[in-house]
């Protein structure tokens, strides 16, 4: 099972390397990345592997939302079921 | 296999027009809780409703967390309470009123529904205890709702309930005067009510039902507006089109949302309702949709054909998209719940008199409106019977939730907060029905109610 991490907020060094780490620590794989930035707004869309997962899923959300409020970042964690069952029949 | 297009667009229609699912809504069967005795009723009634929803709230939170979707409401419906305690005196029913209130308040959830009776036939000892308890029961209590079914398609209407509707809203509002008259805010007639419906006030649990159920209700005018709005000058076609596949998106998520919650407290699955219901907040209302569809002003002329279409394609863009299809399902036309309907009410665009034609082609009817407060019970007799009949002679659902604003006259603000909302109080024809609606009796079922 996947799930996709989308992270906006002001760009500044390092996002990448604390959202990854903040993944690896969780032992989130991450499957696909991508990433913009647009007047000095950041925002990227990663899509991350949650089958082998250190802690439940709901508190997986919760610790990303915490590092982005740590981090003057927006992040939001969303099962994949979601994506599946609005675009595909 | 995950595209950045479509997670753009379910992120953005859920971040910029307040897609969410409106309720989770477990229906529970109070049929074995039946006793004579009225403290043995309340304690069985209480004790099995924060049993079977113990968790309701816990699991709605955790699949929001899941999910990423906002579910605002998480709510419970029970047996309509005039059957359930049918041997109950009226004190027992309003002790039974104060019971679920407190059931609602332990279980954390915001309204709990069927304080209610079928008596489109006529009444029970049970249903004429129940109904005289309603005016009390509404103002006693914060969270239960009460609807009262006087009519249907097969049976006819039972005007003899409508009369007492009439003098029960009155008394309502009088009793709940110094709120704005909010009593009337949890109280709505219908006809052919339906017997899953998850939304408030009208929610109950019928008793063809099983012993529990989850039925979800989906929202999201605001993705249906902005839908509409970026497909810009197309036909009738395309646009309806457009609204088929902003549904189906919608209710696959509702439908999820029901699974997830029917596996996480091992109830069986109901229905989904894909309505679209609005909110007092911007981006949220389906009077906007209506005039992006071209209306100057919802109200103008062209708006019910504009609601027909409207109401027709999120039916048939939702049914694909859930396993199973229920409750009311289609667009709400709530005036106190809805910016654009109050915006189109205080300019005199939107009269009372559109609004019941409106409702020969949506999913509910007449729903929210204030009425002055000196309204005759006659007058509102008069106006459920008219708005029921639209149901009955169209094999549909209609329903009357007016507030009869103690102490304001037309062109006041009442305001109810919250999802709620706030209404201006709408002018109505004084010409009295009087001796029509005390004539009493059974209007008779309609020639095309036979259909067997």
């Amino acid at each position: 099972m996947k799930a996709v991490i989308t992270v906006t907020g002001r760009d500044v060094v390092g996002i990448i390397a604390k959202v990854s780490s903040a993944c690896a620590e969780n032992h989130a794989n991450i499957v696909d990345i991508s990433q913009s930035v647009i007047d000095e707004y950041f925002a990227m869309i990663m899509v991350v592997e949650i089958d082998q997962i250190a802690v439940d899923f709901t508190q997986f959300v919760d610790r990303m939302e915490t590092l982005g409020r740590e981090n003057g970042l927006v992040i939001h964690t969303i099962h994949e079921d979601v994506f599946n069952a609005m675009h595909h029949i | 296999m995950l595209n950045m297009n479509d997670i753009l667009e379910t992120i953005h229609m859920i971040e910029g027009e307040n897609l969410d699912i409106r309720t989770i809504t477990m229906g529970i069967s109070l049929l074995d809780c039946v006793s004579e005795d009225d403290d043995r009723f309340c304690d069985k009634i209480y004790d099995k409703i924060t049993k079977k929803a113990e968790r309701l709230v816990a699991v709605g939170e955790e699949i929001e967390k899941m999910y990423g979707i906002p579910i605002v409401n998480k709510r419970v419906s029970v047996t309509p309470i005039a059957i359930a305690g049918g041997a109950l005196s009226r004190d027992g029913f309003v002790k039974a009123a104060k019971t679920l209130d407190r059931a609602a308040d332990t279980l954390g959830i915001n309204f709990i529904g069927g304080f209610g009776a079928l008596v489109h036939k006529g009444f029970t000892p049970g249903d004429r205890n129940l109904l005289a308890a309603i005016p009390q029961a509404l103002t006693e209590t914060g969270k239960v709702c009460s609807s009262v079914n006087v009519a249907s398609t097969k049976a006819g209407i039972n005007m003899d309930a409508v009369r007492q509707m009439g003098d029960i809203i009155r008394e309502t509002a009088y009793l709940t005067r110094d709120n704005d008259s909010i009593g009337c805010a949890k109280l709505v007639v219908f006809t052919n009510v339906p017997e899953d419906n998850p939304f408030m006030a009208g929610a109950f649990h019928g008793v063809g039902e099983p012993d529990t159920v989850i039925n979800v209700g989906v929202s999201g005018p605001g993705v249906v507006a902005s839908a509409i709005k970026r497909a810009g000058d197309c036909d009738f076609s395309a646009l309806a089109d457009i609204i088929k596949k902003t549904a189906f998106k919608i209710t696959r998520m509702g439908q999820l949302v029901a699974y997830e919650a029917s596996r996480r407290l091992d109830t069986p699955f109901g229905i989904v309702d894909l309505s679209l219901a609005p909110t007092p907040a911007i981006g949220d209302s389906v009077a906007h949709i209506l005039e992006g569809m071209g209306l100057e002003q919802c109200g103008a002329h062209g708006t019910t054909a504009a609601l027909a279409l409207l109401n027709d394609a999120v039916k048939k863009g939702g049914v694909m998209a859930s396993s199973h299809v229920g409750g009311l399902s289609g667009a709400f036309i709530p005036v106190s719940e809805d910016q654009g309907m109050i915006d189109a009410v205080s300019a005199g665009s939107l009269t009372l008199d559109k609004l019941e034609a409106m409702t020969a082609v949506c999913s509910v009817g007449l729903d929210m409106i204030a009425i002055p407060g000196d309204t005759p019970a006659d007058v509102i007799c008069g106006i459920i019977a008219d708005e029921i009949s639209i149901g009955v002679a169209n094999t549909k659902t209609t329903a009357v939730r007016v507030i009869p604003a103690w102490g304001k006259k037309p062109g006041d603000v009442v305001s109810f907060g919250g999802l709620l909302g706030y209404a201006p109080v709408m002018k109505l024809n004084e010409k009295s029905p009087a001796a029509f609606i005390a004539r009493g009796g059974r209007i008779p079922a309609p020639i095309h109610s036979l259909k067997n």
